[in-house]
């Protein structure tokens, strides 16, 4: 039932909008590349289920208008695992941020990415917690100013796309919020994927973040998406190793998926002595 | 843009939050803010249909038509 114009209308449920995200979130713009994939990839609203965890990003679920479930704090993959294997037609698809992937549902992330299970995690990364007033979270990286480090974080970050790629996801991908068009063709490929799948965007938060480290307003930190990102492998890594790499880590095809593979033990099982 | 093609920007300006970066962005200026500091399509004759305003608008509150026929003046 896809029409050929794309009207972000038809996707979302406009009594809550304008959205609740300050002016120049980069999570309007996450929102926005995924309902373009969703149109793309030509899926009906029935087939869709979003889940989410608590925080700024996690407010995508009430926008959308898709089956959707507002969870708990960092448990947003644990509900998802829970209605992939119960309706594993659905497509779902996990927005989450960086604390509530990492932090409250690092154990969550890592376990889901180890059994495969067909879930599209998109981690909105904006490198603190925007919600709770500015505290610094596991993206955050070290040297960096926020509510709870006046004077500035002395905790390493994880690499979301390394984190991802050890517990085991089979695809992994990274892109930002000043590459939309990139960000929703990965976002169609993760979505695609049959396994579990792991979006990095990199979204910018100019309230806190952007504010408390005087990396200027959201056009600024979208110019800097620009400047301080490559494509993976690009010659401009041998000048500046510093440089954020995006596109697609992992696409793997040989794992087994996790509910067919549970399938196949409720088949066993069966077949068993009653 | 195409000759025989105009473009129309729809801009939803209650959800328009002022943030510029579709006015920052726009590779022909087309847009600049209106007397409410939200976004406003002043030079819609320049633009090209590129929609990158569209794609980078975080409020969801530009959307891009191309129609046939000439500019309204």
């Amino acid at each position: 039932m896809t029409k050929e114009r794309f009207d972000f209308k038809d996707y979302i449920r406009p009594r809550f909008f304008p959205h609740m995200w300050c002016p120049g979130c980069g999570h309007g713009i996450v929102l926005s590349s995924l309902l373009r994939a969703v149109h793309e990839l030509g899926l009906d609203k029935n087939d869709i289920v979003i889940t989410s965890g608590i925080g700024c990003s996690s407010r995508i679920s009430g926008y959308v208008d898709f089956h959707s479930l507002h969870t708990i704090h960092g448990r947003a993959l644990a509900f998802a695992t829970g209605v992939k294997l119960s309706k594993p037609e659905l497509k779902a698809i996990v927005p989450m941020g960086d604390g509530d992937a990492l932090a409250i549902g690092g154990n969550h992330f890592i376990h889901a990415a180890r059994r495969n299970i067909d879930i599209t995690a998109i981690v909105m990364n904006n490198r603190i917690y925007g919600m709770t007033g500015g505290q610094f979270s596991p993206l955050s990286g070290s040297g960096k100013k926020a509510t709870t480090a006046p004077y500035k974080t002395i905790d390493r970050e994880f690499d979301i796309a390394d984190l991802a790629r050890s517990a085991g996801a089979t695809f992994v991908a990274r892109s930002t919020v000043f590459h939309a068009i990139e960000c929703k063709d990965l976002l169609k490929k993760a979505i695609t994927h049959k396994g579990f799948s792991v979006v990095e965007i990199l979204t910018q938060c100019p309230t806190y973040y952007g504010r408390k480290n005087k990396e200027g307003d959201a056009i600024q930190m979208m110019e800097g998406y620009k400047n301080n990102t490559v494509k993976i492998g690009s010659k401009k890594l041998e000048d500046n190793p510093n440089l954020i790499q995006r596109g697609i880590f992992v696409e793997k095809t040989d794992v087994p998926e996790y509910c067919e593979a549970y399938d196949k033990i409720i088949q066993t099982a069966m077949k068993g002595k009653a | 843009m195409e000759k025989g093609k105009t473009v129309k920007h729809l801009i939803d300006k209650e959800w328009c939050k002022g943030c510029g970066i579709c006015i920052h962005f726009c590779p022909k200026k087309v847009l600049a803010f209106d007397e409410q500091e939200k976004a406003d399509a002043v030079r819609p004759e320049d633009c090209i249909a590129c929609r990158l305003c569209e794609l980078r608008c975080p409020d969801l509150a530009i959307q891009i038509i191309e129609q046939d026929g000439e500019n309204e003046q």
